[in-house]
């Protein structure tokens, strides 16, 4: 008898991990740090919008899963992914060989370069090590633009560090920030369309080294989640060969150069 | 000096997260969080002193501005009270003209300020118990001397005070350490910002965070010490006599 108990207990616990295995996503939890204009951002009513988010809803609805977005502050996104509070990340990650240690990536489905946005009297054509000397960067802490600021400007200049970009914006407006250092099209929609002032790109779009700027934005997943990223990436090329991509790409940043 | 360093290389050899950039991260953010609760510490000392005296004052003029300043800033979030004070400024017509902006443009200042009327505030209501406290019958001896109000005020209420207040003093001194880690909400490199930092760029909250917890209770414990020894001097009266 006690034995039998034993044998069903331990059948039990093998069903119990092997369903935890082969889990179906039904239900699928996207972790997103809002705003972050245009890739993810809320309209005057409120409502959950961006390229990632109509992108990442097309997808769900292509796999036959309902979605959920979670919000998560920037710095907090790995971690959050990793304690389970949501199944995948799909907030303008770049993928980067540091973070590939920690999370498995989909196919990229989008590049991106990086920017420095400055006042239009800042007096400056390009951003290098003698021209930013003694100035102010703002950047969004944890991001890839955080990491390229720190190891390259950090001995010649002050670095800010914020939690979001909106934060980093209005400090620009309050003239705290001499330059940021910003996803292009980020800088673009929050600052060159900016009625505050005016605001110009500084020398041209950066997406070299490959060590920091990385192969374009991805979506993140836990490294044994294969499965899921499989299905994601199936979706995305579907998405992508019938033109709906295009469709949702012109949405937000016009027609594709 | 060539053994330390040696001995320092070795101690960090193979450690991925605490490299000596990092741990220059949490030596910036130490000497950042130490500066800004001092200087907010003393100063709201000074401001406290004569507030609280006000306070205690049976004019209403002068007791009810000081207790709107108090339950103000003892009735909302620092959090808030710091947000207000970086964000808000900027939006005063002119203040990026007037002579203030030097300051007021640097993370630091405004936090100070912010940390400095919060301490007030709570010092100000930490005193004025004290010296609601003060025995009748030191005041009676004090008016049966003739002396007036001030010097009473100087000799008897206020020295009796401060010792009565200083267990109560000395928690707010480790609320406020505490309290300085919202710091690095407006870019400042706190210890608190510094562990925000390593912890974004590491994915490593455990290490980052932990870490930075240890820093802390080391300064508390400083803390606890220092006032532990003031308690010892300045309330030696107060304990039983050795026989």
């Amino acid at each position: 008898m006690k034995k039998l108990l034993s044998l069903s207990l331990l059948g039990l616990a093998v069903a119990a991990a092997s369903s935890a295995h082969a889990r179906d996503y039904d239900n699928v939890r996207i972790g997103v740090d809002v705003p972050y204009e245009p890739m993810e951002f809320r309209t005057a009513e409120g409502e959950l919008t961006g390229f990632d988010i109509d992108l990442g809803n097309e997808l769900c609805d292509r796999m036959g899963v309902t979605c959920e977005w979670v919000e998560q502050e920037w710095d907090g996104i790995v971690p959050g992914l990793m304690s389970r509070n949501y199944d995948a990340i799909m907030s303008s990650m770049t993928i980067n060989d540091e973070r590939r240690e920690q999370v498995l990536f989909s196919d990229p489905y989008i590049t991106m370069p990086s920017a420095w946005f400055a006042a239009s009297d800042l007096g400056i054509n390009e951003a290098t090590k003698e021209t930013l000397e003694g100035m102010t960067i703002g950047v969004q802490r944890g991001t890839l633009q955080d990491n390229y600021v720190t190891d390259n400007f950090s001995d010649v200049a002050n670095i800010s560090r914020y939690s979001t970009a909106d934060d980093m914006v209005l400090d620009m407006e309050a003239e705290r920030l001499d330059i940021v250092f910003l996803d292009f099209p980020i800088g673009q929609s929050t600052l060159l369309e900016s009625e505050e002032a005016e605001y110009v790109v500084i020398g041209e779009r950066i997406s070299e080294p490959k060590e920091y700027f990385g192969d374009g934005f991805g979506i993140a997943f836990r490294q044994r989640d294969e499965a899921l990223a499989e299905k994601f990436n199936e979706a995305l090329a579907e998405v992508q060969e019938d033109g709906t991509y295009d469709e949702i790409y012109s949405r937000y940043f016009g027609e594709e150069e | 000096m060539l053994d330390i360093s040696t001995w320092f290389n070795d101690l960090l050899a193979g450690n991925v997260i605490f490299t000596a950039d990092t741990l220059g991260y949490y030596w910036e953010g130490l000497v950042t969080t130490t500066q800004l609760v001092f200087l907010s510490l003393v100063a709201g000392l000074i401001i406290a002193v004569p507030l609280a005296i006000m306070r205690s004052s049976k004019h209403k003029w002068i007791s009810l501005p000081v207790y709107f300043f108090t339950y103000v800033f003892r009735g909302t979030p620092l959090l808030i009270q710091l947000y207000i004070i970086y964000y808000g400024v900027v939006f005063i017509d002119g203040i990026q003209e007037s002579f203030l902006w030097p300051v007021l443009r640097e993370a630091f200042y405004p936090a100070l300020i912010a940390f400095t009327l919060n301490t007030a505030a709570y010092t100000t209501e930490i005193f004025r118990g004290a010296i609601k406290a003060t025995a009748k019958g030191e005041i009676e001896a004090a008016r049966a001397y003739g002396m007036s109000q001030n010097l009473m005020m100087r000799r008897i209420i206020l020295p009796s005070a401060f010792r009565r207040a200083l267990p109560a003093y000395g928690n707010e001194v480790i609320f406020m350490l505490h309290a300085s880690a919202i710091a690095s909400v407006v870019t400042l490199m706190d210890l608190t910002g510094a562990a925000r930092f390593v912890y974004a760029r590491y994915y490593a909250p455990f290490e980052a965070f932990l870490f930075v917890a240890a820093i802390y209770l080391c300064l508390t414990f400083a803390i606890l010490f220092f006032f532990r020894y003031l308690e010892k001097r300045l309330l030696a009266h107060l304990r039983p006599q050795d026989a």
